[in-house]
Protein backbone atom coordinates (compact mmCIF):
# COMPACT_ATOMS: atom_id res chain seq x y z
CA UNK A 1 0.00 0.00 0.00
CA UNK A 2 3.11 2.27 1.16
CA UNK A 3 4.54 1.32 -1.97
CA UNK A 4 1.97 2.37 -4.34
CA UNK A 5 1.62 5.87 -2.69
CA UNK A 6 5.04 6.97 -2.88
CA UNK A 7 4.86 7.30 -6.55
CA UNK A 8 5.14 10.31 -7.84
CA UNK A 9 1.62 11.18 -9.93
CA UNK A 10 2.08 13.19 -12.68
CA UNK A 11 0.41 16.54 -12.29
CA UNK A 12 -0.58 17.92 -9.62
CA UNK A 13 -4.12 18.79 -11.17
CA UNK A 14 -5.76 20.64 -13.60
CA UNK A 15 -7.36 24.60 -12.07
CA UNK A 16 -9.59 26.47 -13.30
CA UNK A 17 -7.37 29.97 -11.81
CA UNK A 18 -4.81 30.32 -9.18
CA UNK A 19 -7.28 30.94 -6.01
CA UNK A 20 -8.70 27.19 -7.15
CA UNK A 21 -5.49 25.57 -7.14
CA UNK A 22 -4.78 26.15 -3.02
CA UNK A 23 -4.19 23.25 -0.93
CA UNK A 24 -3.35 19.66 -2.26
CA UNK A 25 0.35 19.44 -1.22
CA UNK A 26 3.02 17.13 -1.34
CA UNK A 27 3.52 15.28 1.71
CA UNK A 28 7.38 14.01 1.84
CA UNK A 29 9.20 12.09 4.30
CA UNK A 30 12.34 13.22 5.55
CA UNK A 31 14.48 10.18 6.05
CA UNK A 32 17.30 11.97 7.71
CA UNK A 33 15.96 13.77 10.58
CA UNK A 34 13.88 10.43 11.84
CA UNK A 35 15.67 9.38 14.93
CA UNK A 36 15.39 5.69 14.98
CA UNK A 37 13.91 3.61 12.04
CA UNK A 38 10.20 2.76 13.33
CA UNK A 39 9.95 6.37 13.30
CA UNK A 40 8.94 8.51 9.93
CA UNK A 41 9.23 11.95 9.46
CA UNK A 42 6.27 13.67 6.81
CA UNK A 43 6.53 17.38 6.03
CA UNK A 44 3.11 18.72 4.54
CA UNK A 45 4.54 21.42 2.34
CA UNK A 46 2.31 24.01 2.53
CA UNK A 47 5.10 26.12 1.39
CA UNK A 48 3.75 24.81 -2.14
CA UNK A 49 0.60 26.67 -2.06
CA UNK A 50 0.54 29.51 -4.57
CA UNK A 51 2.01 32.67 -2.20
CA UNK A 52 4.40 30.34 -0.88
CA UNK A 53 2.19 29.38 3.01
CA UNK A 54 -0.60 27.54 4.58
CA UNK A 55 -2.21 30.95 4.65
CA UNK A 56 -3.65 30.23 1.34
CA UNK A 57 -6.02 27.72 2.49
CA UNK A 58 -6.96 30.10 5.42
CA UNK A 59 -7.67 33.44 3.59
CA UNK A 60 -9.71 31.57 0.74
CA UNK A 61 -11.77 29.82 3.52
CA UNK A 62 -12.28 33.50 5.21
CA UNK A 63 -13.56 35.26 1.99
CA UNK A 64 -15.44 32.51 0.54
CA UNK A 65 -17.70 32.10 3.63
CA UNK A 66 -18.14 35.45 3.97
CA UNK A 67 -19.35 35.61 0.37
CA UNK A 68 -21.56 32.45 1.27
CA UNK A 69 -22.91 34.41 3.93
CA UNK A 70 -23.78 37.28 2.46
CA UNK A 71 -20.98 39.09 4.95
CA UNK A 72 -19.47 41.03 2.56
CA UNK A 73 -20.39 43.42 -0.79
CA UNK A 74 -18.68 43.60 -4.24
CA UNK A 75 -16.01 46.17 -4.10
CA UNK A 76 -16.01 46.54 -0.07
CA UNK A 77 -12.55 46.56 1.88
CA UNK A 78 -11.67 43.98 3.75
CA UNK A 79 -9.45 44.98 7.13
CA UNK A 80 -7.44 42.20 8.90
CA UNK A 81 -4.82 42.53 11.71
CA UNK A 82 -1.60 40.20 10.49
CA UNK A 83 2.35 40.28 10.19
CA UNK A 84 2.43 38.60 6.22
CA UNK A 85 1.51 35.80 5.45
CA UNK A 86 -2.26 35.83 6.05
CA UNK A 87 -1.73 39.44 4.58
CA UNK A 88 -0.32 38.01 1.86
CA UNK A 89 -2.82 35.50 0.87
CA UNK A 90 -5.50 37.81 1.39
CA UNK A 91 -4.19 40.29 -0.79
CA UNK A 92 -3.70 37.88 -3.49
CA UNK A 93 -6.96 36.33 -3.15
CA UNK A 94 -8.81 39.71 -2.94
CA UNK A 95 -7.58 40.89 -5.86
CA UNK A 96 -8.49 38.88 -7.97
CA UNK A 97 -11.58 38.60 -6.79
CA UNK A 98 -12.22 42.57 -6.55
CA UNK A 99 -11.91 43.54 -2.99
CA UNK A 100 -9.44 45.96 -1.32
CA UNK A 101 -7.67 45.01 1.08
CA UNK A 102 -6.04 47.12 4.43
CA UNK A 103 -3.70 45.07 7.01
CA UNK A 104 -2.41 45.82 9.86
CA UNK A 105 0.73 44.66 11.22
CA UNK A 106 3.86 45.63 13.68
CA UNK A 107 6.80 48.24 11.93
CA UNK A 108 10.03 45.37 12.89
CA UNK A 109 8.59 42.61 10.53
CA UNK A 110 11.39 41.49 7.65
CA UNK A 111 11.25 43.93 4.53
CA UNK A 112 9.92 40.71 1.80
CA UNK A 113 6.78 40.90 4.04
CA UNK A 114 6.21 44.41 2.97
CA UNK A 115 7.19 43.97 -0.80
CA UNK A 116 4.80 40.99 -1.50
CA UNK A 117 2.16 42.63 0.55
CA UNK A 118 2.05 45.75 -1.91
CA UNK A 119 3.37 43.58 -4.72
CA UNK A 120 -0.26 41.96 -4.62
CA UNK A 121 -2.03 45.41 -3.94
CA UNK A 122 -2.29 45.60 -0.28
CA UNK A 123 -2.21 48.76 1.77
CA UNK A 124 -0.21 48.64 5.56
CA UNK A 125 -1.19 50.40 8.54
CA UNK A 126 1.94 49.68 11.15
CA UNK A 127 1.27 49.32 14.81
CA UNK A 128 4.07 49.49 17.37
CA UNK A 129 6.70 46.73 17.12
CA UNK A 130 7.47 46.47 20.29
CA UNK A 131 3.37 45.11 21.17
CA UNK A 132 3.89 42.35 18.71
CA UNK A 133 1.11 40.99 16.96
CA UNK A 134 -1.07 41.93 20.51
CA UNK A 135 -0.66 45.34 18.79
CA UNK A 136 -1.89 45.10 15.48
CA UNK A 137 -5.00 43.30 16.78
CA UNK A 138 -5.80 46.06 19.04
CA UNK A 139 -5.15 48.80 16.66
CA UNK A 140 -7.34 46.60 14.09
CA UNK A 141 -9.96 46.51 16.14
CA UNK A 142 -10.09 50.11 17.32
CA UNK A 143 -10.18 50.82 13.27
CA UNK A 144 -13.01 48.10 12.84
CA UNK A 145 -15.21 49.93 15.47
CA UNK A 146 -14.42 53.55 14.28
CA UNK A 147 -15.44 52.80 10.37
CA UNK A 148 -18.32 50.15 9.79
CA UNK A 149 -17.65 50.03 6.17
CA UNK A 150 -14.75 47.81 6.52
CA UNK A 151 -15.06 44.29 6.66
CA UNK A 152 -12.72 42.32 9.28
CA UNK A 153 -12.36 38.49 8.55
CA UNK A 154 -10.44 38.00 12.11
CA UNK A 155 -8.56 35.13 11.27
CA UNK A 156 -8.24 34.85 15.37
CA UNK A 157 -11.87 34.82 16.09
CA UNK A 158 -13.42 33.22 12.66
CA UNK A 159 -14.24 29.43 12.50
CA UNK A 160 -13.29 29.51 8.88
CA UNK A 161 -9.55 29.52 9.89
CA UNK A 162 -9.74 26.14 11.54
CA UNK A 163 -12.28 24.63 9.33
CA UNK A 164 -10.17 25.06 6.26
CA UNK A 165 -7.82 22.59 7.90
CA UNK A 166 -10.59 20.44 9.37
CA UNK A 167 -11.81 20.25 5.27
CA UNK A 168 -8.68 20.56 3.55
CA UNK A 169 -5.19 19.99 5.30
CA UNK A 170 -6.42 16.77 7.37
CA UNK A 171 -8.34 14.65 4.81
CA UNK A 172 -5.27 15.32 2.50
CA UNK A 173 -3.14 13.84 5.05
CA UNK A 174 -5.17 11.05 6.28
CA UNK A 175 -5.58 9.87 2.25
CA UNK A 176 -1.99 9.40 2.57
CA UNK A 177 -0.71 7.89 6.17
CA UNK A 178 -3.11 4.83 7.73
CA UNK A 179 -1.71 6.14 11.37
CA UNK A 180 -0.58 9.58 12.70
CA UNK A 181 1.48 9.27 16.05
CA UNK A 182 1.74 12.83 16.11
CA UNK A 183 0.31 15.96 14.40
CA UNK A 184 3.08 19.03 15.18
CA UNK A 185 2.19 22.50 13.94
CA UNK A 186 2.74 26.25 15.08
CA UNK A 187 0.33 27.86 17.56
CA UNK A 188 -0.38 31.34 16.31
CA UNK A 189 -4.01 31.79 15.95
CA UNK A 190 -4.56 27.89 16.83
CA UNK A 191 -6.42 27.17 13.05
CA UNK A 192 -4.07 25.01 11.96
CA UNK A 193 -4.09 22.70 15.30
CA UNK A 194 -7.21 22.98 16.20
CA UNK A 195 -8.40 22.44 12.69
CA UNK A 196 -6.25 19.59 12.10
CA UNK A 197 -6.36 18.43 15.57
CA UNK A 198 -10.40 18.18 15.65
CA UNK A 199 -10.16 15.99 12.39
CA UNK A 200 -7.41 13.60 13.42
CA UNK A 201 -8.81 12.99 16.79
CA UNK A 202 -12.30 11.93 15.45
CA UNK A 203 -10.76 9.92 12.79
CA UNK A 204 -7.79 8.15 15.19
CA UNK A 205 -8.95 8.74 18.43
CA UNK A 206 -6.34 9.66 21.22
CA UNK A 207 -3.64 7.59 19.83
CA UNK A 208 -2.69 10.63 17.48
CA UNK A 209 -1.24 13.37 19.62
CA UNK A 210 -1.53 17.40 18.79
CA UNK A 211 1.44 19.01 19.57
CA UNK A 212 2.02 22.95 19.45
CA UNK A 213 5.23 24.70 18.64
CA UNK A 214 4.54 28.53 19.94
CA UNK A 215 7.24 30.72 19.47
CA UNK A 216 8.93 32.40 22.46
CA UNK A 217 9.22 36.10 21.77
CA UNK A 218 11.60 37.43 22.16
CA UNK A 219 12.10 40.63 25.16
CA UNK A 220 11.67 43.60 22.90
CA UNK A 221 8.63 42.01 21.31
CA UNK A 222 6.72 41.99 24.76
CA UNK A 223 6.12 45.21 25.50
CA UNK A 224 3.12 44.63 27.22
CA UNK A 225 2.32 47.47 30.42
CA UNK A 226 0.78 44.33 31.93
CA UNK A 227 -0.31 40.89 31.73
CA UNK A 228 -3.91 42.17 31.19
CA UNK A 229 -2.87 43.42 27.77
CA UNK A 230 -2.25 39.88 26.86
CA UNK A 231 -4.04 38.53 24.14
CA UNK A 232 -5.92 34.72 23.72
CA UNK A 233 -7.22 33.83 20.29
CA UNK A 234 -10.90 32.92 20.60
CA UNK A 235 -10.78 29.88 18.26
CA UNK A 236 -7.94 28.07 20.56
CA UNK A 237 -9.28 25.18 22.72
CA UNK A 238 -6.35 23.94 24.88
CA UNK A 239 -8.07 21.02 25.83
CA UNK A 240 -7.31 19.59 22.34
CA UNK A 241 -3.80 20.07 22.36
CA UNK A 242 -1.52 16.75 24.13
CA UNK A 243 1.47 19.12 24.29
CA UNK A 244 2.50 22.86 23.89
CA UNK A 245 6.16 23.42 23.80
CA UNK A 246 7.91 26.88 23.20
CA UNK A 247 10.86 27.54 20.92
CA UNK A 248 13.33 30.19 21.30
CA UNK A 249 14.10 31.94 17.63
CA UNK A 250 17.69 30.99 18.19
CA UNK A 251 16.93 27.51 18.23
CA UNK A 252 14.43 28.02 15.29
CA UNK A 253 16.62 29.33 12.95
CA UNK A 254 19.33 26.90 13.33
CA UNK A 255 16.38 24.19 12.98
CA UNK A 256 15.56 26.15 9.98
CA UNK A 257 19.26 25.71 8.86
CA UNK A 258 18.88 22.05 9.75
CA UNK A 259 16.33 21.52 7.19
CA UNK A 260 18.03 23.07 4.54
CA UNK A 261 21.18 21.32 4.81
CA UNK A 262 20.24 17.80 5.95
CA UNK A 263 17.08 17.52 4.30
CA UNK A 264 17.31 20.20 1.31
CA UNK A 265 14.06 21.66 2.83
CA UNK A 266 13.93 25.60 1.77
CA UNK A 267 11.24 26.98 4.72
CA UNK A 268 10.86 29.64 6.96
CA UNK A 269 11.52 30.25 10.57
CA UNK A 270 8.15 28.59 12.11
CA UNK A 271 8.88 25.61 10.20
CA UNK A 272 12.11 25.31 11.53
CA UNK A 273 11.14 25.63 15.09
CA UNK A 274 8.24 22.95 14.33
CA UNK A 275 10.72 20.43 13.39
CA UNK A 276 12.69 20.84 16.01
CA UNK A 277 9.58 19.98 18.02
CA UNK A 278 8.54 16.94 15.76
CA UNK A 279 11.94 15.57 15.97
CA UNK A 280 11.86 15.50 19.76
CA UNK A 281 8.10 13.57 19.42
CA UNK A 282 9.70 11.60 17.24
CA UNK A 283 12.98 10.24 19.87
CA UNK A 284 9.93 9.83 22.82
CA UNK A 285 8.29 7.25 19.72
CA UNK A 286 9.09 3.61 19.27
CA UNK A 287 7.35 3.17 16.19
CA UNK A 288 4.70 5.28 13.86
CA UNK A 289 4.30 8.12 11.58
CA UNK A 290 5.02 12.18 13.18
CA UNK A 291 3.75 14.77 10.65
CA UNK A 292 4.23 18.09 10.53
CA UNK A 293 3.48 21.38 8.36
CA UNK A 294 5.85 23.49 6.69
CA UNK A 295 3.88 26.35 6.94
CA UNK A 296 5.83 28.68 4.62
CA UNK A 297 8.71 28.71 2.11
CA UNK A 298 12.38 30.47 3.23
CA UNK A 299 12.10 33.09 0.26
CA UNK A 300 11.01 36.24 2.89
CA UNK A 301 13.40 35.92 5.18
CA UNK A 302 16.40 35.85 3.09
CA UNK A 303 17.52 39.56 3.62
CA UNK A 304 17.83 38.64 7.40
CA UNK A 305 20.94 36.38 6.52
CA UNK A 306 19.44 32.99 8.52
CA UNK A 307 20.26 30.80 5.64
CA UNK A 308 24.11 32.08 5.48
CA UNK A 309 25.34 33.68 8.37
CA UNK A 310 26.26 31.87 11.74
CA UNK A 311 22.91 32.55 13.87
CA UNK A 312 24.76 34.70 16.41
CA UNK A 313 25.77 37.19 13.42
CA UNK A 314 22.09 37.59 12.53
CA UNK A 315 20.73 41.00 13.43
CA UNK A 316 17.71 41.99 16.13
CA UNK A 317 17.63 38.48 16.49
CA UNK A 318 15.27 39.09 19.39
CA UNK A 319 13.80 42.20 18.46
CA UNK A 320 12.34 40.53 15.03
CA UNK A 321 8.92 38.86 14.84
CA UNK A 322 10.21 36.19 13.38
CA UNK A 323 6.34 33.71 13.12
CA UNK B 1 14.59 24.78 44.81
CA UNK B 2 13.80 25.77 41.28
CA UNK B 3 14.38 28.46 39.07
CA UNK B 4 11.41 30.64 38.09
CA UNK B 5 12.20 33.00 34.80
CA UNK B 6 10.41 36.83 34.81
CA UNK B 7 9.12 38.39 31.71
CA UNK B 8 10.31 41.90 31.79
CA UNK B 9 6.16 42.71 32.38
CA UNK B 10 6.92 41.49 36.06
CA UNK B 11 10.15 42.39 36.59
CA UNK B 12 9.42 45.22 38.86
CA UNK B 13 7.47 42.99 41.14
CA UNK B 14 10.57 41.59 42.07
CA UNK B 15 12.86 44.02 42.82
CA UNK B 16 13.82 43.62 39.16
CA UNK B 17 15.21 40.67 38.95
CA UNK B 18 15.00 38.30 35.55
CA UNK B 19 15.31 35.27 37.59
CA UNK B 20 14.65 34.04 40.85
CA UNK B 21 14.48 30.97 43.24
CA UNK B 22 11.72 29.56 44.66
CA UNK B 23 10.82 25.61 46.55
CA UNK B 24 7.92 23.87 45.72
CA UNK B 25 6.61 19.96 45.04
CA UNK B 26 4.54 21.52 41.56
CA UNK B 27 4.05 24.27 40.16
CA UNK B 28 0.77 25.85 42.37
CA UNK B 29 3.64 25.37 45.29
CA UNK B 30 6.18 26.99 43.65
CA UNK B 31 4.37 30.14 42.24
CA UNK B 32 3.03 30.31 45.78
CA UNK B 33 6.11 30.87 47.01
CA UNK B 34 6.76 32.86 44.38
CA UNK B 35 3.81 35.35 45.57
CA UNK B 36 4.70 35.33 48.88
CA UNK B 37 8.06 36.31 48.71
CA UNK B 38 7.34 38.95 45.79
CA UNK B 39 3.26 39.87 47.30
CA UNK B 40 3.17 42.21 44.21
CA UNK B 41 3.35 39.44 42.14
CA UNK B 42 0.33 37.96 43.81
CA UNK B 43 -2.87 39.20 41.83
CA UNK B 44 -1.11 39.43 38.75
CA UNK B 45 -0.29 35.75 39.06
CA UNK B 46 -3.56 34.48 40.23
CA UNK B 47 -7.09 35.01 40.00
CA UNK B 48 -9.14 35.63 43.10
CA UNK B 49 -10.19 32.12 42.91
CA UNK B 50 -6.90 31.14 43.14
CA UNK B 51 -6.61 29.94 39.49
CA UNK B 52 -3.88 30.81 37.09
CA UNK B 53 -4.14 34.00 35.49
CA UNK B 54 -5.72 33.29 31.81
CA UNK B 55 -3.07 35.76 30.56
CA UNK B 56 -0.31 33.67 32.10
CA UNK B 57 1.32 31.08 30.67
CA UNK B 58 3.70 28.83 32.52
CA UNK B 59 6.25 26.35 31.08
CA UNK B 60 8.12 23.25 32.78
CA UNK B 61 11.26 23.85 30.97
CA UNK B 62 10.09 24.41 27.51
CA UNK B 63 6.60 22.98 28.16
CA UNK B 64 3.06 24.95 28.81
CA UNK B 65 1.73 23.18 32.33
CA UNK B 66 -1.68 24.12 31.11
CA UNK B 67 -1.65 21.12 28.81
CA UNK B 68 0.22 19.13 31.84
CA UNK B 69 -1.08 19.06 35.00
CA UNK B 70 -1.82 22.76 35.79
CA UNK B 71 -0.66 24.05 39.00
CA UNK B 72 -0.57 20.33 40.01
CA UNK B 73 2.83 19.73 37.71
CA UNK B 74 5.89 17.98 39.81
CA UNK B 75 8.44 19.97 39.42
CA UNK B 76 12.06 18.93 40.27
CA UNK B 77 14.92 20.23 41.72
CA UNK B 78 16.91 21.02 38.44
CA UNK B 79 13.62 22.80 36.70
CA UNK B 80 13.00 25.98 35.08
CA UNK B 81 9.94 27.70 35.48
CA UNK B 82 9.60 30.27 32.55
CA UNK B 83 6.27 32.75 33.06
CA UNK B 84 5.58 34.47 29.74
CA UNK B 85 2.91 37.00 29.01
CA UNK B 86 -0.02 35.05 26.70
CA UNK B 87 0.69 37.04 23.01
CA UNK B 88 -1.05 36.60 19.78
CA UNK B 89 1.31 33.89 18.42
CA UNK B 90 3.82 36.13 16.03
CA UNK B 91 3.37 36.49 12.66
CA UNK B 92 0.47 35.38 11.29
Amino acid sequence: MDGERLQNRPCGGRYGDIVQSIGNTPLVELKRLSPKPGVRIWAKLESRNPTGSVKDRVARSLIEDAEARGAIRPGQTILEPTSGNTGISLAMICKRKGYPLKVVMPDNVTQERTQLLKMYGAEIVYSDGSKGSNGAVELALEMAAADSSYYMPYQYGNMANPLAHYNGTALEILEELDEISAFVAGLGTGGTLMGNGRRFKEELGDACKIVAAEPMQGEPVQGLRSLDDGFIPPIIDLSLLDRKIFVTNRDAILWTRKLLDEEGLFAGVSTGAIARVAVRIAGELDEGNVVFIVADDGWKYLSSGIYTLPVDEVENLDSTVWW
Amino acid sequence: MATVKIPPVLRASVGGEKQVSADGANVGEVLNALASAHPDTQTQLFSAEGELNRYVNVYLNDEDVRVLDGLETVVGESDTLVILPAMAGGAR
